[in-house]
Order: C-alpha cells, then structure tokens, then sequence
C-alpha cells in the first residue's frame, strides 16, 4: 500500500529575554544549580507572579512577521500536573486564549520548490526545569535555573508531508526568530526544541491516523532521523496488523529509535483554568504597530532583495540569508568590492565557508574579514589577479599573513597581462610540443585546453586566462 | 492597658505616657499567662516584639514616629515572616521559617509597629471555626465552649482576649468578618487588589483579600492606612490613590442611603440576629440616613458559586506543598508519586484535602463548563446585582452570620453546613467589594455583628459610617475578660 | 452526580493525595453533598452571561525586563529535606 505522512511540528523558543517570564531572575545559561531560582521560581508560599514586557513585544514580533493575526487580548491560563521540575505544580501557559492567531510560513526545498506551512498559534508559557539523572544515591537531582525561562511555543498545522519538510521547516523558523532578535536559536542548549506529531494514513485517505508525539528532538539531523524511524515503524506496524497508539515517544538519538515515555504513560487531566494570580493581558494596535515599525528586514524579504538588486539565483540567496550572519557578511562584501555580488556570492559560499566549516570556525570570527575578502575580489576584478591565484591568496590570508595586496606583492603573484610576454611563453610551449600542434592542426580541437595548462603552468598561473586564450586561437591558426 | 485602642494607644505613645516596651511587656505577659486557655497564637514572637518596640521607642522620642510606631499588632499566621515561623495552620508547614517578608508586614515594620506573634487560623484559611488548625482550636473568649469563628479566629481571640490592640486577618469568603462577629470586633475585608496579597498564603487568589480586625472602626482606618495601597509586584494589586482611611471617619451621614437587601431579611434569617440588625439600621436611620430596599437576586447562589470557584483555585495554589523543595516531606518515599501522595496526605489536614478534591473535580475534563465555568457566569451575575443595588444605595446593610458563635463540633461533622454559614459574606468575595463586620449587640451573652457592604473603593465609606455608629453605641466597647 | 469510591480514587490520584482505604466512602459522600451544593448553580440562567476571572477588569500589568533577584540559594535549601550540590533531590525519576 501507498502511505501519507501527515507531520505537525511544535517549536520551543526560548525568548532571549534578561528574566524570567513571571520573576526578575537571570535566564544565563551555565549557572551553578539553582543559583538563578528566586522564591517565585521556587514556588515558595506567598510568592506572585509579574510579567516580563520583552515577552510581549518579542511573541508579537513573531505574529507579525509570520503574518499572524496578533489577538489584543490574550489570557494565561494554568496546566496542572504534578511533576518535579514543575515547582508550582502547574505551568503557566495560554491554552484558550493565545497571544498569536493563525499565520503562514514559506519553505523551500531542496529543489528549489516553495511549500506553504500554516501555523496554527503561538503562544507564551514558562520553560520547566531540568531533572539530573546522574545518580545521587538512587535519586534525581532538580536544578530549577530553568524555570520560568519565558517560552514561545509555536504550533504548525499537520500541513509536512515528509521528515525533509519538516527539516525546512523547523530551519526557516530557526532562521526567522534568530532575525528577530527573539531566540538564541541555540539547539545544544536547549533554546530551540521541538516536539513532532507524526501518523501516516492510506494515500488518498482523508481522515488522519493516529498520530504519536515524539519528543527530546534537539537537532536538524535527529528531526529527519526521529520521524523516519517513526514513520518506518508506523508502517510496518499497520502493515503487520496492528494499530498506532497515540502517546508521547522519546526519541534516542544513540540508538535512533524511539520508545514510549514512561513517565508520560499514566493518563492526565490537565485542568486548564485562567491564571487567578495574573489578568488578561491587553494590548492596543497603536502597540502592535509600534512593533511591525522595529521588525527587522526578514530573511524572506533579504532574499528577494539579493535577488532584485544582486541578480543572484534565488537557491544562492535562499542559503546566504538562512544565516543572519553570513548574509550580514556578504552585503558587507558586496558593499565594499567593486567585484560583482555574484562572484561575491560565490566566494563567501564557496572557499569562505568550506574554510570556515574546516576550522570549525563562526564566520564572526573568521581570519578573513568581509572588507579584507572584498579587497581580494577587486583584485580578481581589475585582473591584478585571476581567480584561481586568488584561492592561494585567499589561503594566505586564511593563515594571517597579509592583506591581498601584500600577499600579492611579496609572493610575486601579479597576474602576467603583458602580451609580448605570454606570447614568448606561447611560442616556448608551441616549439616544444610539436606532436600535439600537429594533431590539434590537423582537428583534435580537445588538445586547445592542453596547451592553455602548458601555458598556464609555464606562467605560474599568473598569465591572464583571457589573454592567452585569445593569443593561443591566432597563434595555433594553421 | 489592654483595653485601649489603637488610637489611643498611639496617643499615649506620642505622650510618652508610657513606652513601647512597657506596652508590649504587658501585651506579652498577658499572652503568655493566658494565651493556653484561648490558643490564639501559634508563634509568641516575645524577642522580636521587644526589639522592635526598642527600635520604636528611639524613634518615638527622636519625634519621627507614625501612628503605628510603637504599637503592637497580631499578625495572622498566614503573612510570610522573614525568618519567622509560617505556619498557615498546616501541618505542611509546621516547619517553616518564611525567607522573607509579606508586603503586609513589610508595611508594618516600615511604620515601626510591633510583632507580638502570628495568631492561631483554620487550616490554609479553609473553616470558619478555627477547629481546622493543626496547632489546636481557638477559644472564643466570650464564652470557651464557642469557636471564635475562622479563619481568622486566633486574630479575632487575640483582640477579644486583651492579647493585642489590632490584628490583620485576611477574608477569602468571610473570615474577617465572621469571627469579629463572633468575638465583637470591628473587621474590615477591603476592595480586591487593595492590599498587596504578596507574602499571603494563597487559598484563592481571586477571593483573598487581607484586612484589620480591631475594637473600633476608627482603629480598623489606621491599620488599612498602612496596609493599603499599590505593589507592583502583585499583578492584581490596584494602581490607584489610597485616601486617608481617618480623615473621613467624622463626615455627616446625613442623606446616605442605606440599601436593605430584602434576600438578606426574609423568614430565613434568625429572629434575633434580624432584630440587632434592625436596630442597628434604626441607629443609622436616626444619624440621617436613609432606609431603602434593594434586591440581590442572585445572592443565594454565592454559596454554590464560592464552593465551585474557591477549591478550584486552591486546588492549584496548593499543589507546590510536594515536599520536595520546603515543607513536610513524608519519610522514606519508596518513588516520586509515594512522595507526593503521602507528603500531601500526611502534611494536609481533612477539610484542606477534601476542597483539594472539591477543586480538583470541578476543574476535571468533563465538568469544567458545567462547575467552573457555570460558577464564573453565576460570580457576574452576583457581580452585577450589586453593581444594580448600588445605583439605589450608597451602602448596603445586612447580617455578617447567620447566628452566633456555635459550639465546637457542632458543625464539624457536616462540612456542608458549616460552608452554608459563608451566605452573608461569599458573595462580597465573589464581587471583589468590600464589606464590613461591627459590633450590633449581643444574644444571649454572645456578640453579634452587623455588616456594611460597600461598593468599590468605598472601604473609606464604610468605615465613616461604622465610626459614626460607634458613636452613638457602645456595643463595641465590651470586652470579654 | 453522586460521585463513587473510584471517582473520588481518580481525584485523589489527579490530586497526588493518600487517601486511606477507609475514609474513601466518606469522602464520596462528602464530595457528593459538595457537588450537590455547587450544582444548585444550575436555577440560574447563564446563557448571556461572560464568566468572570477576577473582580475586577483590569489588565495585566508589565515589569520591565530587569535582573532583580539575587542568588539566594543558601537560605532557599536550608527549608528542603533533601539536597545535594545545589540540587533538590527526589526519588528517581524515569523518562
């Protein structure tokens, strides 16, 4: 039988906010255990909550840049459950009555191809905190720096097809809130998680299948592995005559597998009621357009600008701008060469990058900075030098040993434009290749590259290519 | 000595006709002579008391002092108390020292007023006869047999008993102004958001509401003086001007209308207690108010309403008590839910785990519409029937109870009758209004209050017609002992 | 309406409360006259009616976003049962 996958995603941001949601807490990362838990964060008896501003502008920046209905009023209700990480034994959240509505975010393929996913919501809550298994005598240690760490769940509609769209997906979200200044978009600490709603169904089949939510998916790649395996296992169970349960699974990142959550097994009643201890919170549109007037350029709208105004091919401008700072990077180039932003695009994701991924290096730190890359590209572009000496250039520069013009100079790797002097090395390489000019004359017109190597290779790579090409077809003419 | 008010106590004080020291030692004396026959406190805070009435005697002749510098208070064991003993009279918390101080407190110690101790209260403020504290049942000290009510009953015997000039109780459905009535005091519930609920115990946030309990209504306006106004760092406190709750206490009731809810005075209502609060309307009448009828006619569904609404909330608020992080913590948990179950089982008395489970039911899939949500629709209705009444009256007048104080165990058997005691008071909660206990007489030697209803921000209003009552009365100036 | 020994089991459990055996029939009647009391709530036509949250309409307030609390650990873990580096130690939990 033919299957659907039907994948919905829920995506944790953590809010880059000084404090906590509810408490004047720090949210650093790293801290001693519980040494950023304040009474509130502790749930200690007679302690209130107070909301933090920022959470409020950066949800709304979210709504509005996914083109989201932002609703004025929202209202924070409270999820009862007893768990350890859970001080107050409930967590605040918004379940009737979100601040972020409906919105829409593109995706583009690995094939160039463009999807539209909805969204459904988004809405505010408090992070819990973490549960140490290492053991302590048989016992779970709970460090609560964590909670209260303001969150921004954003929930798409089941609208991915495939674990290589839900990948897109997550990653131009990832893009998205990291543009906005809202969330770190770290994955290894934990700032950006996300939880995915899987099921498959017969092709053609209208009504869903049972879904499982998988959980503990920390990074891209375990995102594409945890729903494969999913729906691999979904199948095959159906296939095998038996039927999905919906239920919480945790994904196993070493074993790639994923297995039901104990923990999660006992049925729950959640008990949702609106937050007595906070009222509903109100904002105005005067407010809200206060906020679209700060929204930053969004990565959709940077591509079709690198595109308008650079010609670059929408794939190369899809992936300069899936990070804010390579594409900060490459407008810093393209701004300060007089090289064209094509050849810019293609040095920045070309050599720029493998030596960056090679050194394990962020591009904010990298040796090569933008104007110094600029620079190397006007030297390709007055044919000081040719693009391939450039890359040893480049290499220089990667190693600190100089602007361009100073590697060029003291390496003696000016670019030969003189025509006498690549015509000597012409007449040099044709004299002692006799044999092939006689083939080449006689219509082994592949032989022309060859003596372009010869050339080239005499020159030290320095001769202009464009030259010795002109020069080689007159010189080679029978 | 202990029959003095605060007001003139604070006089006295100013006089140097004695010192805050000699005043507290006889306060102290007192409570510790006889505080094992009523109960009223659960922690005498003697050293405190006298450090702090040290500190107010330099200040007192420095010529900087407030009118509650020097004074001593009882503080209802449900205030957060930096480094003191807060027990909420839970076994849960038998034995926790509060890290820091409620907004209430902080207030009070700001003005240098003096801690005698935190008095005796029903179990997380859960009863309306004290008989719900894991610390012992208070004594009413008009009569030993009767509860004090609850759940500010140690706060009410600690006044009625000459253990202190004032007490702050807190109100969640009447338990300031059911135990004043019971022990003749004067209780004042204010406004919701009045008074910060910051390092208040929490029952039911959306109910709670903390208030003074003293002898006379002038005295109940000096203490909401201090304990009034904005915190911004409790998210429902108000945001607006806190008037002097003194400075109108001698305004002329001349041409105030006086609304007489006739679901208050039906065949229902006990013939004595209707006729003190007859009286007492007579009296009002005569300083010139005026007299008219007005209608709640959803007031009988509060009980219903107040059942469904406050257990749900404290069903939440109390699930932090888990033994993990303060608190009882039962022994040797064999797992994490062993844990749980047996520190809340142990650590909760009876009348707090069955309004966990009221709450919990309530909120459950399958009966939220049909309780909680119901509850919220019946609480606009009861909202709005006042708000209806108040456009015919300034203030309206009822009974605070529906009797005088019972006989211990006289309700505990039936939880259901006791809650229908709260019919007079729920309803003020529910609304967020505030309401009023004095003193209207007595049957058969135990006191019985009236109350005053105020619409919102009118504490002020009701405390002017209170005092302007205790001028032409004396019911409020008996005393127990 | 009435509720049996299994629902008041259920809340209980949902309530992480130890009832003992013996006291589950009593709660269930007690729980049951609660309900019946609460549901006199349905003699009141509601149908037009917005619930009402808190007493008053007000909005909620915003704090700005600024470190206020200091590490205060210490004094926090001296009132827990159970701690160890820094931690509040459970029984273990299993995910």
């Amino acid at each position: 039988m033919q299957w659907e996958t039907v994948i919905g995603l829920e995506v944790h941001a953590q809010l880059n906010t000084n404090t906590k949601i509810f408490s004047g807490s720090a949210t650093a990362y790293g801290a001693m255990p519980n040494t950023q838990a304040c009474a509130l964060d502790l749930a200690l008896p007679g302690t209130l909550p107070v909301l933090n501003k920022e959470v409020i502008e950066k949800a709304v920046a979210l709504g509005l840049a996914i083109g989201a209905k932002v609703h004025e009023r929202s209202i924070f209700d409270r999820k009862n459950y007893f768990y350890p990480d859970l001080p107050k034994g409930y967590q605040t959240s918004q379940l009737y009555h979100p601040i972020v509505g409906e919105g829409e975010i593109e995706i583009t393929l690995d094939d160039g191809s463009t999807r539209t996913i909805g969204v459904t919501r988004a809405h505010l809550e408090e992070d819990a905190g973490k549960s140490l298994h290492e053991d302590f005598q048989g016992m779970t240690g709970i460090d609560l720096n964590r909670a209260g760490t303001p969150l921004l769940e954003i929930v798409s509609e089941p609208d991915m097809r495939n674990a290589k769209e839900a990948v897109a997906y997550l990653k131009t979200l990832h893009t998205l809130v990291q543009y906005l200044n809202i969330c770190d978009g770290n994955m290894q600490e934990g700032s950006f998680r996300c939880d995915a709603n899987v099921s498959v169904r017969p092709m053609g089949q209208k009504e869903l299948g049972t879904r499982t939510e998988l959980k503990n998916i920390n990074s891209f790649r375990f995102v594409e592995r945890a729903i494969n395996y999913e729906i691999q296992r979904q199948i095959e169970l159906i296939e095998d005559g038996g039927t999905v349960a919906q239920e919480t699974r945790l994904y196993d990142a070493d074993k790639n597998e994923t297995r039901p959550m104990r923990s999660k097994a006992e049925a729950n009643d959640y008990r949702y009621f609106p937050c007595p201890d906070l009222l509903p919170v109100e904002i105005d549109q005067s407010y809200i357009e206060a906020v679209r007037a700060k929204l930053p350029e969004l990565p959709q709208q940077k591509k079709q600008r690198l595109i308008n105004d650079y010609e670059l091919s929408a794939y190369d401008a899809s992936i300069i701008v899936a990070h804010q700072d390579i594409a900060q990077y490459f407008e810093a180039v393209v701004s300060a060469t007089s090289a064209n932003a094509k050849l810019a695009a293609n040095w920045v994701m070309g050599e720029l990058s493998a030596a960056l991924n090679k050194g394990d290096v962020a591009i904010s730190d990298s040796p090569v900075t933008a104007q110094n890359l600029a620079l190397l590209l006007d030297r390709i572009a007055d044919n000081t030098i040719s693009g391939k000496i450039a890359k040893t250039v480049f290499e220089a520069m990667w190693e600190n040993k100089g602007s361009a013009d100073e590697i060029i100079e003291s390496q003696g790797l000016k670019q030969v434009t003189d025509t006498s002097a690549i015509e000597a090395i012409i007449d040099e390489v044709i004299a002692s290749n006799p044999g092939q000019l006689e083939q080449y004359r006689s219509g082994k017109d592949k032989l022309f590259g060859f003596f372009v190597g010869q050339v080239m290779k005499l020159s030290k790579g320095k001769a202009n290519p464009a030259q010795v090409n002109a020069l080689l077809k007159s010189k080679l003419a029978p | 000595m202990h029959n003095k008010t605060v007001a003139q106590i604070s006089q006295d004080l100013q006089n140097k006709q004695y010192s805050s020291v000699e005043l507290t030692q006889h306060y102290l004396k007192r409570i510790q002579e006889q505080n094992h026959e009523i109960n009223a406190f659960i922690t005498i805070t003697d050293q405190l008391a006298l450090e702090q009435a040290r500190a107010a005697d330099v200040l007192l002749a420095a010529g900087g002092a407030n009118a509650l510098t020097g004074v001593p208070i009882a503080q209802k064991d449900i205030f957060c108390t930096d480094g003191v003993l807060t027990t909420c009279g839970s076994k849960m918390l038998e034995n926790f020292i509060a890290p820091y101080d409620a907004t209430v407190i902080r207030k009070f110690k700001e003005q240098g007023a003096v801690m005698l101790g935190k008095t005796n209260m029903d179990e997380f403020a859960m009863g309306s006869s004290n008989e719900t504290s894991y610390f012992g049942s208070v004594k009413n000290p008009w009569n030993k047999q009767c509860v004090p009510g609850g759940s500010s009953g140690g706060a009410a015997a600690s006044v009625a008993a000459g253990f202190a000039p004032a007490a702050t109780g807190t109100d969640t459905g009447g338990s300031i102004r059911q135990p004043a009535s019971y022990c003749n005091l004067t209780g004042l519930k204010p406004t919701y958001g009045r008074v910060s609920r910051l390092g208040m115990i929490a029952f039911a946030s959306s109910l709670d509401q903390a208030g003074p309990m003293a002898r006379t209504a002038e005295d109940c306006a000096l203490l909401l003086n201090t304990m009034a106004g904005f915190d911004e760092n409790d998210s429902t406190s108000l945001d607006e001007t806190v008037p002097d709750y003194t400075a109108t206490l001698n305004d002329s009731l001349q041409g105030v209308k006086i609304g007489l809810p006739k679901e208050f005075f039906t065949n229902d209502l006990d013939a004595d207690v209707a006729e003190k609060i007859e009286a007492a309307a007579k009296e009002y009448e005569k300083m010139g108010c005026e007299l008219v009828e007005v209608s709640l006619p959803n007031i009988g569904l509060s009980i219903p309403a107040y059942y469904a609404v406050a257990p749900a909330e404290a069903s939440s608020n109390l699930a932090r008590y888990d033994g993990v992080r303060f608190g009882y913590s039962a022994k040797a948990p064999k797992d994490l839910t062993d844990l749980y179950e047996r520190s809340r089982g142990e650590g909760f008395g009876a009348e707090v785990k069955r309004r966990i489970m009221i709450g919990t039911h309530v909120l459950s899939a399958g009966f939220y519409d049909a309780y909680y949500i119901k509850a919220q629709k019946v609480r606009q209705l009861i909202s709005d029937d006042f708000k209806r009444a108040f456009e015919s009256c300034d203030v309206i007048l009822g009974p605070s109870v529906p009797s005088t104080a019972f006989k211990f165990g006289e309700k505990s058997d039936d939880p259901i009758e006791m809650y229908l005691s709260d019919l007079y008071t729920a309803g003020v909660n529910l609304a967020g209004l505030p309401g009023l206990n004095a003193p209207a007489g007595f049957i058969n030697d135990l006191p019985i209050g009236h109350q005053l209803i105020g619409n919102y921000f009118a504490s002020a209003k009701l405390l002017n017609l209170a005092h302007q009552y205790q001028q032409v009365t004396d019911w409020h100036l008996k005393t127990a002992y | 309406m009435a509720l049996s020994q299994d629902d008041v089991r259920k809340v209980a459990f949902l309530a992480r409360l130890r009832i003992e055996d013996t006291d589950v029939t009593r709660y269930a009647a007690e729980l049951t006259n609660a309900m019946e009391l609460i549901s006199n709530m349905e003699q009141a036509d509601t149908d037009a009616v917005q619930p009402m949250a808190h007493p008053l309409h007000c909005t909620q307030r915003l704090r700005a976003d600024d470190v206020t609390a200091k590490d205060e650990r210490a004094k926090f873990q001296a009132l827990a049962p159970k701690v160890e580096a820094g931690l509040y130690l459970v029984p273990q939990v299993i995910e």
